[in-house]
């Protein structure tokens, strides 16, 4: 459960696209061990905030502050290097490598992280693999598994990082109900050892893994609480039923 | 890279090398002497693919750095008398600096703009030797004086007047290349640099440094292309402004191509068979800029994975 500690605080954090405002001020406080959601309609800018927080877009304006270091310039290499881990709203892994390379890249990039202790390559990666359910795949090209076990793939390169803040990016779009149903044992689990900040369409799974919402629309916070305080929030509902 | 694959890669290295060595003890000479020269522009193109094939960029602009390396040993031991060497030392230290300075700008951009920068840069560096004319005697160029026909290194004197020193030392400089490359692509280092080229944005999102990466395996395909240019100064005596010219980066590319980018062997093997037809063309007609021509839209348009990329497409997926 959510600790005192802010592992990551955001202050009028924005980004225009010339005149599109995508994320315009946002003040938003992650709590170490959490799992927060973000919801809003499409194009309110969920996309753009967290590749704000993980740097693969930069910032026009406002601070981001992680583990209590100001990362707002740090290019996106460097926060994965602080544990900050993203998973891509479009599936991005390496097609033509197998699945097993895939997670050991993940692997290798937390090694460079954590220096070069005696570090066991091989068992990482079958830990990675075996969370996700993916171990009797691990030599099939990645490019060639079904698409729900891509997107399986892509956390399995998350985890493998270890990260202390997991983001992922309507991670269940595509899924089939059962696939859903594993999933989110599976952030249950990852939840134990790192903050998730979630964005997701599907209210049934926001409502069932989520400690706080946070919702998002026109590129500015609405509303902030917990699943059942959002669930009642009359100008949530209106944003919704408007959009 | 499984420990099978490195194995099979290892070995088939070695008895091509083992090959190579062995020819010079059959070829007649004429054919040693080319055999010479064509494993020096292995060794360019080798360095050409390190950077095409292994992380993906290409570059219009490699005879840069190979004119680099040639210039950098013809000019110190024609002007300042140094040993060959030294002159060899230098001038592939220089062509790694120059990579450095120019990749430091030019990995700024990409794809086309990528093409068209490094293009211009050579350019830059053909018309400096040209205009530099009291130095590099420009088009004309510079035969090295006799003096510059022997070796003294540990006590030993290699007398580069023979066609089988040339040979072997041609022959070393590859397979030291080689070795290298393969080393470097075998290792943690080596599988960032494919990653760069499988998924750049991944590898980034990975933790890892992308344009770190870029730059190192461009200034390790600099040094080789300059190794290349100051081998073929040094063994041939001869340092000209052809080098520079826009043709030499094309046949680096079509070496590459044609052999297969992102294989080890696929360089070497594109200049075995590209520089024999070109001789036996060229005895034909004097049109053989146009055969280069057709073949690289050939082999771009109907076999852009080259002979041996072609190979392991079909049969052998461990060739690295
Ligand atoms: N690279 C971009 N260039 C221009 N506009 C963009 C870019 N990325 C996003 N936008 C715009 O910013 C807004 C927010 O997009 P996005 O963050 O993807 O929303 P969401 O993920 O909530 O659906 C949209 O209007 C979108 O068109
Ligand atoms: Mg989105």
């Amino acid at each position: 459960m959510a600790s005192l500690t802010p592992l990551l605080v955001t202050s009028g954090l924005k980004r225009h696209f010339g005149g599109v405002k995508a994320v315009d001020g946002v003040d938003f406080t992650l709590h170490e061990g959490e799992i927060r959601a973000i919801i809003g309609p499409n194009g309110a800018g969920k996309t753009t905030f967290v590749s704000l927080l993980s740097g693969r877009t930069e910032a026009s304006g406002g601070t981001i502050r992680f583990a209590g270091e100001d990362v707002t310039r740090l290019p996106a290499y460097k926060r994965v290097q602080r544990g900050i881990a993203y998973t891509f709203q479009i599936t991005n892994i390496y097609q033509t490598k197998s699945v097993a390379d895939n997670v050991r890249m993940a692997v290798q990039g937390r090694m460079q992280r954590v220096g070069m202790p005696a570090f066991d390559f091989e068992a990482e990666t079958a830990a990675a693999l075996a969370a996700v359910g993916l171990s009797d795949r691990a030599e099939t090209i990645a490019g060639e598994l079904a698409y729900g076990h891509q997107r399986l793939l892509e956390i399995a390169m998350g985890l493998a990082l270890q990260p202390k803040l997991l983001i992922l990016d309507e991670p269940t779009q595509g899924l089939s109900d059962a696939e859903i149903e594993n999933f989110l044992s599976l952030v249950r689990t990852i939840a134990k050892r790192a903050t998730v900040l979630l964005i997701e369409h599907n209210m049934a799974v926001v409502m069932a893994l989520a400690d706080r919402i946070s919702v998002l629309t026109r590129g500015q916070l609405l509303a902030e609480g917990t699943p059942s305080e959002i669930r009642d929030n009359a100008a949530v509902q209106e944003a919704y039923l408007g959009a | 890279m499984t420990k099978s694959a490195y194995r099979n890669n290892l070995f088939l290295t070695g008895v091509v090398l083992v090959l190579l060595f062995f020819l010079q003890f059959v070829l007649p000479d004429y054919h040693v002497l080319m055999g010479t020269r064509m494993m020096v522009l292995a060794v360019f193109a080798l360095g050409f693919n390190a950077l095409l094939g292994y992380v993906g960029l290409l570059s219009l602009g490699h005879a840069m750095f190979f004119a680099a390396g040639l210039y950098g040993a013809g000019l110190t031991v024609y002007h300042f008398g140094w040993s060959l060497p030294a002159a060899f030392g230098f001038a592939v230290l220089a062509s790694a600096l120059l990579a450095l300075v120019i990749g430091a700008v030019v990995l700024r951009t990409i794809r086309v703009s990528f093409m068209i920068v490094t293009l211009m840069f050579a350019q830059v560096a053909y018309l400096m030797v040209l205009y530099f004319a009291e130095w590099t005697n420009g088009q004309e160029g510079l035969s090295l004086p006799l003096s510059a026909r022997a070796v003294h290194l540990f006590g030993a004197t290699l007398d580069l007047s023979s066609a089988i020193t040339r040979y072997n030392l041609a022959f070393g400089l590859l397979a030291l290349c080689l070795m290298l490359l393969f080393a470097y692509l075998a290792s943690a280092r080596g599988r960032v640099a494919t990653a760069i080229r499988d998924n750049e944005g991944r590898t980034e999102m990975l933790g890892f440094n992308v344009f770190a990466g870029k730059l190192e395996m461009f200034v390790l395909s600099g040094a080789m292309s300059g190794a290349a240019g100051a081998a073929y100064a040094l063994l041939f005596g001869y340092i000209g402004s052809t080098f520079a010219s826009f043709q030499y980066s094309i046949e680096a590319l079509l070496f590459t191509l044609l052999g297969g980018a992102g294989t080890l062997l696929g360089p070497l093997l594109g200049v075995l068979l590209m520089v024999a037809m070109i001789d036996k063309l060229s005895e034909l007609t004097s049109a053989y800029l146009l055969v280069i021509g057709v073949v690289l839209i050939v082999v771009i348009l109907w076999f852009p994975k080259g002979i041996l990329g072609t190979i392991r497409e079909r049969w052998a997926p461990w060739l690295l």
